[in-house]
């Protein structure tokens, strides 16, 4: 193989798009983990009911758009449900307590999801013609894919540095005893940040309906690679979340490009692990 | 001891081998095949659910058993396959793997203190590395289709190949290993180790600060676990006569941890109680529903998980355990039993 392989770099251009979606992925989780300090281990299995929902939508005719924003509709929702229902009544209780409970709920939309739309692939049947630039070929969908991940990376940005209630939800990610000392209502900011959190894995759906079949085990294939990239870049650190996401992104590219797909998640594993050992606090230490 | 009611202990041990002598009997008993293989897999999960919860008893929670199912059920499997090696030698070879493994992870994790839900994704991934490995190494392990252990020459009763087609055989290992796991239960209940390991799900630090060798003790019962985690797996192979990478996903691994907590993970009986109630829930559930609703029992399942962690954390047997003491006045201290110190506190 030559040292410049031009399908290599159409690898690593890949991963760079990729590393965008895994991003956005990874940013709602993030978010949650960062003020609520609880891990949603069915994050991947909200994403999928927001496929669902774009599926069906789209099904019915309606144009992709806005049956995205409705999938991020539904799913913040979601994200409120989860919270209130699962969340709040265990919030005080040993973290794994919350990690198995949002366990259950991971069987369960799964399984529900089975049992509603049964395990067949479903493909939005849209399909985006590819942009050729000499030999190399990238897919529009990941492209737009891409660019709508770094407008929310972005948008969230914005919000949380910009806005009122984007500096109380900083302010309690911070420090969550003193905030309620001084008069923040920090249930209100979990609800806000579960919602948030919802609606960005429902725009994950969307991005992720417009490259992949829609399936209720999709979330086995992309929810433990979510958990490590949040946890490569430091649990709650939003910025090293999404380096970890670009940096995953390339191994698998590069690995999966040379060897094979399966094998560079192996290899993705075992750095998450690695690293685990080395600075469990992330790639990136999370400022105080 | 005075002459008219025998002491607890003698009556302990009649309580005991009545037991044993009543389990020996089931296999015998007029129930067709299917019910056998039902009380089989039972046997199998409590096994597994036990070997789980000598960790997560102590705030040790993995969430990623299924890989030491897959090595055990893959060890013995492809080393059968390939080299046509019996299990007799499979098994060992299979199972030090599986505890090589968990060395392998939870040697650096309990000594750079990867704790609570870290070392829970810790294991998460450690799962995926077997499932995705087994995959990937298509060319030899069949990949995500699986694969099925060769057929020894003789059909139905084969000891070199450990292949029966009598379900009964199965069911005399995996009481034997049940047994087994249970008899190291009580013995890690009855040494310092438990105390120890109590002592560090309380406070590590403050453990290591007295003199408990926080790594080591820790180390102790995840080896344990893996190593029997493994034979549960081994089992399942030879039983099933089938293999598949999906059997150390996340699916798996989380299964174990949900039975053993509906059961009540802190006291001897729980792990076995959950194992028997999600089969029996799974197995009705697909009889009353057929095939139209698939993954009706398992949709019901995690909600029933939820429900458990939020409003009875200890389990069913834990649940009923304290009702029982309570009504019985001053509990008396019967092993394993008792209330666990962290997980449910508070």
């Amino acid at each position: 193989m030559d040292f410049f392989d031009i399908y290599l770099v159409e690898a690593m251009l890949n991963g760079v798009l990729l590393g965008g979606v895994l991003g956005l992925l990874a940013l709602g989780l993030n978010l949650i983990f960062g003020v609520v300090d609880v891990v949603w281990i069915a994050y991947a299995e909200l994403v999928m009911s927001g496929m669902y929902v774009v599926y069906w939508l789209h099904a019915f005719g309606v144009p992709m758009v806005l049956a995205g924003l409705a999938a991020m509709a539904v799913v913040a929702v979601m994200g409120l449900a989860v919270h209130q229902l699962i969340i709040a009544p265990i919030l005080n209780t040993p973290p794994i307590n919350q990690l198995l409970a949002t366990g259950g709920l991971l069987f369960f939309l799964q399984n529900f999801a089975t049992v509603l739309f049964s395990a067949e692939f479903r493909n939005t049947g849209v399909s985006l013609p590819s942009l050729r630039l000499g030999d190399i070929s990238l897919s529009y969908s990941r492209i737009i894919a891409f660019g709508v991940a770094i407008a929310g990376v972005l948008g969230l940005y914005w919000f949380l540095k910009k806005t009122f209630i984007g500096a109380a939800i900083r302010a309690v990610a911070q420090d969550r005893q003193v905030m309620v000392l001084m008069g923040v209502d920090t249930r209100k900011i979990y609800l806000v940040t579960s919602a948030i959190g919802g609606a960005l894995a429902g725009l994950a759906a969307l991005l992720l309906c417009l490259q992949i079949d829609v399936h209720p085990f999709i979330g086995l294939q992309y929810g433990p690679i979510t958990f490590m990239i949040c946890v490569l870049g430091g649990l709650g650190n939003m910025l090293g979340g999404f380096l970890a996401s670009f940096i995953i992104g390339q191994i698998i590219s590069i690995v999966g490009f040379s060897i094979s797909q399966d094998f560079a998640y192996v290899v993705a594993f075992l750095l998450f692990i690695l690293v685990m050992f080395v600075r469990p606090e992330g790639i990136l230490k999370r400022r105080a | 001891m005075s002459g008219r009611s025998a002491s607890p202990a003698l009556r302990r041990r009649l309580w005991a081998a009545l037991g044993l002598a009543a389990l020996l009997v089931v296999p015998h008993l007029p129930w067709g095949q299917y019910v056998l293989h039902l009380i089989v897999l039972m046997l199998v999960w409590a096994c597994v659910g036990t070997a789980w919860s000598l960790m997560g008893r102590f705030g040790l929670v993995s969430l990623g058993h299924g890989a030491f199912i897959g090595i055990g059920m893959y060890g013995v499997g492809l080393l059968w396959n390939t080299y046509s090696l019996t299990p007799w030698l499979g098994i060992p070879i299979a199972v030090a793997a599986a505890v090589l493994v968990g060395l392998l992870i939870g040697y650096p994790s309990f000594r750079f203190q990867v704790v609570g839900h870290y070392f829970a994704l810790v294991t998460l991934a450690l799962g995926e590395v077997v499932r995705l490995s087994v995959i990937a190494a298509r060319d030899f392990t069949g990949g995500s289709l699986g694969m099925t252990p060769k057929h020894a020459a003789d059909e139905h009763v084969s000891w070199f190949a450990l292949q029966f087609s009598n379900k009964a055989y199965f069911y005399h290992f995996a009481l034997l290993l049940w047994l087994v796991v249970l008899w190291l239960w009580v013995r890690i209940d009855r040494s310092k180790l438990r105390t120890a390991l109590e002592a560090i799900s309380e406070d590590e630090i403050a453990a290591a600060s007295i003199g408990i060798h926080v790594t080591r003790t820790k180390l102790t019962v995840t080896l344990l676990s893996a190593g029997l985690t493994a034979l549960g797996g081994i089992l399942l192979g030879q039983y099933n006569m089938y293999i598949s990478p999906e059997w150390s996903g996340i699916g798996v691994s989380l299964q174990v941890v949900f039975a053993s907590i509906v059961g009540g993970m802190y006291s001897l009986w729980g792990p076995s109680l959950g194992a028997v109630l999600t089969i029996a829930l799974n197995e009705s559930l697909r009889n009353a529903f057929g095939t139209r609703l698939v993954g009706a029992s398992e949709s019901i399942y995690g909600l029933l998980l939820i429900l458990f962690i939020i409003f009875m954390p200890n389990g069913i047997y834990g649940g009923l355990a304290a009702w029982w003491n309570k009504r019985r006045g001053p509990p008396a201290p019967t092993p394993g039993a008792d209330a666990p110190s962290s997980a449910s506190s508070r």
